[in-house]
């Protein structure tokens, strides 16, 4: 294959400078020892992260977001693990559709979502709290819990499950002494993936929180609407720090490429 | 005769299935079509709404221009933004492709890792970098003299599709990379063994075979850049509206909800055609690529 000319590299180089100069700006700014937004900064301090120790609404939604996300994708996976299983194993009229209807809110926007979920939980008396919100990300993250466990359990080898079973184990033991263990990098890659989406996720649940269960990219977006100063910069920072570590960590484990080839196919 | 293990293997994708289908059905189907209905319902200041069967917010999308405006506006920012990742993803992707192993995966992680950032975090940034007319953006645009005058980025269509065009960015690259794999990369040696001028064979062997990958990526960027919410909030601000901000308006400051409905059942059947059908379009026309 032919290398890439000077003329590649300049375009390339601008490329990547224009994808990181958002983040890093916010990141920049974050840094900044002035009372208002300065560009470019000068001097380094960090008093806008320990400002944010004085608004108890950012540190309250983070826990929000934390709780929220770890727990809609562990729920996601109690459904979306048998439900990958039975796909990948059998084949039965309906399946196709059935794979269709679980990757379906990947395609749904998202403020289609909200809207749906705001009138549904409002007229089941539920507006506003945790337990619907936690519901409402169950099925946002889905597609990605499902999808990860069904690329694990399709790679898996049978083989070792039948001498399972002619060694007499049956049910829950094979399953959780056998199938389960050797699907756990899926699974797992497929709860950080989720919670990733879930503790991201704007759109949807600015409709369905309330004050008490606002998350952070809720907080985050409604103080911005009012006005944006050095200390949503820090915020941002904070989040950006968090979103980071969880990406390198699945890209030790299970591979980025692998990860984000599946979110890529949202349209299909 | 089917023996008892047989009837049970026949049953068990369903028993396994089962708690996630109630799951959808209860709480993903019943919901939209609630939405659907609610499209239909009456609503005024004093009463609220109302649940009967009228058209009142279909018509009143219909007949007024300011709704007309509003999806034309989304639609116009959607394809922009779909344009701006197509030509600059597709060349970008051309390239990393061609990178050595490590770099190759580096500046793919610089690329893609955005995706997963938060989006409100994301357009902070180009807020910052627009930042009224001696932003950052316009200093480097004047200094480089590109341009004469500040371009209005904040509040403006323009700012809204480049910030756009940076979410959705890693979607379009991913895409035509995933195409890029496929590819043999000895016909590019052939072409080149057979005299062909590097431009050539860009045009007459490399483009014809990442178009299906530079097409999909579109659909997906396209559907997501017309439902957009955060990123047209934030850069476009309190008057400009798009679909998805209009129908945030609606359910939590007008307090309309039937109009609300009636926008994002709208916009979801829009979508859902041009997806579909621009699918099967590509993949009738590239079917020997999908074999």
């Amino acid at each position: 294959m032919r290398r890439n000319g000077p003329l590649a590299l300049i375009f390339h180089t601008i490329f990547v400078i224009v994808m990181v100069a958002p983040i890093l700006v916010v990141c920049l700014v974050a840094f900044t020892p002035e009372g208002y937004l300065s560009l470019p900064t000068n001097g380094f301090s960090l008093r806008w992260f320990r400002t944010i120790a004085n608004y108890p609404e950012f540190i309250h939604a983070f826990w929000v977001s934390l709780g929220l996300g770890a727990l809609s994708s562990f729920v996601a996976l109690l459904f979306a693990v048998p439900a990958a299983l039975a796909i990948a194993r059998y084949r039965f009229r309906g399946r196709d559709a059935l794979a269709a209807l679980f990757l379906s809110p990947l395609m749904i926007p998202h403020v289609v979502l909200g809207i749906a979920f705001l009138r549904f939980f409002t007229s089941a008396g539920m507006g506003g709290s945790f337990a619907a919100l936690i519901i409402a990300h169950v099925i946002i993250v889905f597609p990605f819990a499902l999808r990860l466990t069904l690329a694990a359990a399709i790679g898996m080898d049978l083989s070792v499950e039948m001498a399972a079973v002619s060694l007499g184990a049956g049910g829950w033991t094979l399953f959780r002494r056998v199938t389960l263990p050797l699907i756990l990098p899926g699974v797992i890659s497929g709860w950080a993936l989720a919670f990733i989406q879930s503790f991201d996720d704007l759109t949807m649940t600015v409709f369905l929180a309330a004050p008490g269960t606002e998350t952070l990219p809720v907080r985050m977006f409604l103080y911005i609407q009012d006005n944006i100063d050095p200390l949503v910069t820090s915020v941002s920072a904070c989040v950006i720090a968090i979103t980071m570590t969880a990406l390198i960590l699945l890209d030790r484990f299970y591979g980025l490429d692998r990860v984000l080839a599946g979110k890529g196919d949202t349209g299909r | 005769m089917s023996t008892a293990a047989e009837e049970r293997s026949a049953r068990a994708p369903w028993v396994l299935t089962a708690p996630a289908l109630m799951l959808f059905v209860g709480v993903l189907l019943i919901p939209l079509a609630m939405t659907v209905m609610l499209s239909f319902h009456d609503w005024g200041q004093y009463k609220g709404i109302e649940p009967v069967f009228i058209l009142k917010n279909w018509r009143e999308i219909a007949t007024d221009p300011y709704y007309a405006e509003m999806f034309g506006r989304t639609f116009r920012i959607a394809i922009l933004t779909t344009l701006l990742t197509a030509v600059l993803g597709a060349p970008e992707a051309y390239i990393l492709n061609r990178m050595s192993g490590r770099w190759k995966s580096f500046f793919l992680l610089i690329i893609l890792g955005p995706l997963l950032i938060s989006v409100v975090a994301r357009t902070l940034g180009w807020a910052l970098l627009f930042g009224g007319n001696n932003g950052l953006v316009n200093k480097l645009l004047m200094s480089f003299g590109l341009i004469r005058s500040p371009i209005p980025f904040m509040f403006t269509e323009t700012g809204m599709v480049v910030a756009l065009a940076h979410v959705m960015m890693p979607f379009m690259v991913l895409s035509v990379w995933a195409a890029l794999q496929r590819l043999d990369p000895q016909i590019e040696n052939a072409a080149l063994s057979l005299g062909a001028r590097p431009m050539t064979i860009v045009r007459r062997i490399i483009m014809p075979q990442i178009m299906p990958g530079v097409l999909s990526g579109a659909i997906i960027v396209f559907s997501l850049s017309a439902s957009a919410f955060a990123t047209p909030a934030i850069i476009g601000g309190r008057r400009l509206k798009v679909a998805a901000t209009l129908a945030y308006d609606e359910f939590l400051n007008t307090l309309d909800w039937p109009l609300g409905a009636a926008v994002a059942t709208l916009l979801l059947a829009a979508l859902v055609l041009i997806v579909v059908g621009s699918n099967a379009l590509i993949e009738r026309r590239y079917a020997e690529v999908f074999r």
